[in-house]
């Protein structure tokens, strides 16, 4: 069973590949930055409908800026041809797949963590008291966007016009995920916050069955 | 080529009874009026795209198992043809919703995943123009079938649990419930007809598929020589 350490070495060289410049992990927060920037100018919610529209907002800004960030994961090797490399080291091709889909949930996860308190400050809702809740849902929210992400990834980077293929092919797939995890972090934001288990127990499950489903069809994906 | 013109006679056969019997046999709903009719078009159209969505997947399946050419040309071909029995689920939808609730559109449940279940496909079409190469966009093309198909049942789950939430503008019972049973008779028959329209559109669009695959290998052998 060689896959999980496989898996974590690949992991390491995620990582300091992107902590050597940073510049994946600077330019998707900034890129967040600038939509809810942008969405607070048109449309000067109130401090109510902030609670109303800005879990939605925020998801919206996640996946977006998720759809812009997951290219780069397989263009990387591509560019530098070191894709068939990294298939003749590891005996299990899903390692790569799980490597890079930690190392993409990872990087959605820290963008998140930095732009929560922007958030509430600036559309003025309260997230102290629920912030381990919170934390739940943006995990499972963030892993199900990484796992979908990760696999659509490596069908564009083989197509033509991949930049705005991925999100074409991302953005459907994930309404789910948008959808739950913007009722959940609206419960969440509430005036008398509580949790929606029904949401989360969803979100789970459809981690499960895309993260199944990418161990299963992986080895294909990554096909010369 | 008899056989295909035969075949499609019989086809427009059924079509044509399924008209008639959907505008003279099925008696007049009573609220509605004759606009409910459409309902003998929208719904078989409905359960003839999910049917050619399920075969796309089923092919898809077998094309990353077996790699035959010919799953790959039954995969675009059916669902290509769900893609347009559900376009046509879409604007039949509207031109019943518009007399019967006022408006066009709304955002519930079902419209919504119907809306995104055509998305997804849209999305299968498009991505298999942007890949030359044919064996890679055989495969790729198949896996995101895969990943499409699986997310159908998680986007309907989705919407509906949404729904609790969210109060639609009120909305009329919907046309199935209590259905007379002469309408659903006929109903049933359109259904079979579609089918058998469906099964049509689907093997000439696989013979074209299969025209256009050896033309491709062709081209490639004389490329080589």
């Amino acid at each position: 069973m060689s896959l999980f350490p496989n898996a974590l070495v690949l992991l390491g060289k995620e990582l300091r590949t992107e902590f050597r410049s940073r510049e994946l992990l600077t330019t998707t927060v900034v890129f967040i930055l600038i939509v809810m920037f942008m969405f607070s100018i048109t449309f000067q919610p109130t401090s109510d409908e902030s609670r109303q529209i800005g879990p939605g907002l925020l998801w919206l800004a996640f996946l977006f800026a998720a759809s812009l960030m997951l290219q780069h994961c397989f263009l990387r090797e591509q560019h530098n041809d070191t894709l068939s490399a990294l298939r003749l080291s590891v005996s299990d091709p899903f390692a790569i797949l799980l490597a890079k889909l930690a190392a993409n949930t990872l990087f959605l996860l820290l963008t998140e963590l930095f732009l929560l308190p922007i958030f509430a400050l600036m559309y003025n809702v309260s997230v102290v008291r629920v912030v381990h809740w919170l934390a739940l849902a943006f995990f499972l929210g963030s892993l199900g966007i990484s796992i979908v992400g990760t696999a659509l990834s490596a069908i564009s980077a083989q197509a033509r016009m991949r930049e705005l293929l991925l999100p074409v092919l991302m953005l459907p797939l994930l309404t789910p995920i948008l959808i739950v995890s913007t009722e959940v972090t609206k419960a969440l934001f509430d005036r008398a916050p509580y949790v929606r288990w029904q949401g989360i127990g969803f979100l789970a499950v459809f981690d499960v069955v895309f993260l199944t489903a990418l161990w299963l069809f992986g080895e294909y994906l990554l096909e010369e | 080529m008899m056989k295909n013109i035969l075949a499609a006679a019989a086809v427009f056969l059924l079509l044509g009874v399924a008209v008639y019997a959907s505008f003279f046999i099925a008696p007049t709903d009573v609220k509605q009026g004759l606009i409910y009719r459409i309902l003998f078009l929208h719904v078989p159209s409905a359960w003839t795209g999910l049917t050619a969505f399920f075969i796309s997947f089923l092919a898809n399946l077998l094309y990353v198992w077996r790699r035959q050419p010919r799953w790959d040309w039954l995969g675009v071909s059916a669902a290509e043809v769900g893609l347009a029995f559900t376009t046509v689920v879409l604007v039949t939808g509207p031109i019943w919703a518009h007399p019967v609730w006022g408006i066009w559109w709304t955002w519930s449940p079902r419209l919504t995943s119907t809306f995104v279940l055509w998305l997804l496909y849209v999305a299968y079409v498009v991505l298999r123009t942007l890949i030359e190469e044919p064996d890679r966009r055989a495969l790729l093309s198949a896996l995101f079938g895969i990943f499409a198909f699986i997310d159908v049942p998680l986007v309907f789950g989705s919407i509906r649990w949404w729904r609790d939430q969210h109060p639609q503008p009120v909305v009329m019972g919907e046309p199935g419930a209590g259905l007379d049973p002469i309408m659903y008779k006929v109903l049933l028959f359109s259904w079979l007809a579609m089918l058998a329209l469906m099964t049509l559109l689907i093997r000439q669009r696989y013979r074209l598929e299969a025209m256009r695959g050896d033309l491709e290998t062709m081209q490639q052998e004389l490329e080589v020589a």
